[in-house]
């Protein structure tokens, strides 16, 4: 597609504009987006970073803000204050997270798609984690199978949990 | 090994080997990301933080299950010249971000399918980088070094977020697992603006190697996973994985439309292309990047014959500045480093003894 303002270049910059609930599209090719200067075009080039991303959600979201407390919070363990964090977009250390949790929480929410991890547990270290995920999973399953009335199924998986707790206890 | 083997041009398996798919896909990679538990991040941590942080990585290299997938060397950043840093990120071996962070340093195995990152933005950041499609075996080389590593480290894990890493972007997993492809037909056709929104509505993001959107250099894009919580490493995989098919497969559908319907356009294109690069006597990368693409579609496309495919990947870092200076042996200004690019892809053009147009 050709830019719409100039036609010579190939239009790379393409957004819609919502003015009083009208809408408009534009495909302009850099060098006429950038004379325009539309504010979108801005937001999106220059300096435009991850950084600048994260202090936008946090800073314009009044939860985030609100929920955040003060942004004076301070990590007490790598003294990082959480304006601080939200300028830099980096945490300084591991314990930034609990410290930060109540912004963080929904900000995550946002730039990811939940804020549970399912993925890997650390082979060692995660201990019984592993398996406490394990039998969260068949416990559902369980629920799932006797309300089908699979009984037969559903004992085998009751056997299953029952070897697993053990597991975990021990 | 010696540094000078692992700057050599062709010591990395992904320049030198095809893999699968290669027609389209010029390289799989998957960058784990981990920190040490109770230990400050790199950002905010002393020379001497990250100096333990460095001996533990080396101490878990040598005597943990990750000796097994060895050999490594480590190579500090501050041991090496400019020239010698800036090839190492030209061949994707370590990223910027790794030289900008004093006492920054790197685990390197000979055949730089594996490369460890010790204190840049995280503490650890494992990469596997591999020729082709193949981001399940990708995926599953770093994990047991991830499992390798953890045999001698306790990481920064909790159970509700994961693998805690220094940017919000990668917690969770840690994982970002992303396909180099090489996309001149849908660039061509301009189908690409649509597909690349496309993509990024389900979780993935598409960016050019070199410079951004259907302005990206040599129409090499690289589609990587932007979510690191919520998603199981296996589900991220499948989603790359769906999106990455599709991909080929429109490309090739749109290369045979092309070459029914345009064939003409599209000799000439590729023709005119392959004469710039026999001949001419100076050359700047951009302008090298986009011929050597049309090259390399020519050759997919058994319009030039006895060329090697690998050409476009070869020459797309050994024609980098870094790259080019380490081969003269001096540093170069612009000018000069664009005449000594010229004779290269000439010499190498001339290397394959029976290079021809169809």
């Amino acid at each position: 597609m050709m830019c719409e303002q100039c036609g010579n270049r190939t239009a790379t910059v393409h957004f819609t504009e919502i003015v009083q609930g009208e809408k408009n599209e534009f495909h302009l090719c850099e060098t006429c987006a950038k004379e325009k200067g539309y504010a979108a075009y801005q937001f999106m080039t220059g300096a435009f970073s991850v950084n600048q991303l994260l202090s936008g959600l946090m800073n314009l979201d009044p939860a985030v803000k609100q929920r955040a407390g003060s942004s004076q919070t301070r990590c007490e363990s790598c003294g990082l204050t959480f304006s601080q964090f939200s300028q830099i977009g980096r945490f300084g250390c591991a314990h930034c997270y609990e410290a930060f949790a109540p912004g963080l929480n929904p900000m995550l929410k946002k730039i990811q798609s939940s804020n549970q991890h399912v993925g890997k547990v650390p082979k060692r270290q995660g201990g019984t984690i592993a398996y406490r995920r394990e039998l969260t999973r068949l416990r559902q399953e369980l629920q799932t199978r006797i309300q089908q009335e699979q009984f037969e199924e559903a004992a085998r998986l009751r056997d299953q949990i029952r070897e697993l707790e053990t597991r975990v206890m021990e | 090994m010696s540094l000078e083997d692992y700057l050599a041009q062709n010591s990395a398996t992904w320049l030198k080997d095809d893999g699968p798919e290669s027609d389209i896909v010029i390289s799989s990679r998957v960058r784990i990301a981990r920190n040490l538990r109770g230990r400050i991040f790199p950002m905010l941590a002393t020379d001497q933080d990250k100096q333990e942080i460095l001996e533990a990585a080396a101490r878990a290299a040598k005597h943990s299950a990750l000796s097994k997938l060895g050999p490594f060397e480590l190579f500090a950043m501050r041991d090496l010249s400019e020239v010698d840093q800036q090839v190492l990120i030209e061949k994707h071996l370590i990223s910027p971000g790794l030289i900008e962070s004093s006492g920054g340093a790197v685990l390197l195995r000979p055949d730089e399918e594996v490369s460890i990152m010790v204190n840049e933005e995280d503490h650890l950041r494992i990469q596997c980088l591999l020729p082709g499609y193949q981001l399940e075996t990708t995926y599953r080389l770093a994990d047991q070094l991830d499992d390798g590593l953890e045999e001698m480290i306790d990481y920064a894990f909790d159970e509700e977020k994961g693998y805690l890493t220094a940017c919000p972007t990668n917690v969770g997993t840690g994982m970002r697992a992303s396909i180099m492809m090489h996309l001149p037909v849908l660039v061509l056709t301009g189908h690409i603006n649509r597909i690349l929104t496309a993509v990024t509505h389900v979780g993935l993001a598409v960016r050019g190697i070199y410079g951004e959107g259907s302005d990206a250099l040599g129409n090499l894009f690289q589609i990587s996973n932007q979510i690191t919580l919520g998603q199981t490493e296996q589900e991220i995989i499948g989603n790359l994985h769906g999106v990455a098919r599709q991909l080929i497969n429109h490309e090739r559908t749109a290369r045979q439309h092309l070459l029914q319907t345009n064939r003409v356009l599209l000799e000439d294109r590729v023709c005119r292309s392959f004469g710039i690069l026999a001949y001419a006597r100076q050359i700047d990368s951009k302008e090298a990047l986009s011929r050597l693409s049309d090259v390399r579609l020519g050759i997919d496309l058994g319009i030039i014959r006895g060329v090697s495919a690998g050409i476009l990947k070869e020459l797309m870092v050994a024609t980098q500045p870094g790259s080019l200076q380490k081969a003269a042996g001096q540093t170069m200004t612009p000018e000069e480093r664009d005449v000594r690019r010229a004779a290269l892809i000439r010499d190498r053009l001339r290397a394959d003894p029976s290079s021809s147009l169809q």
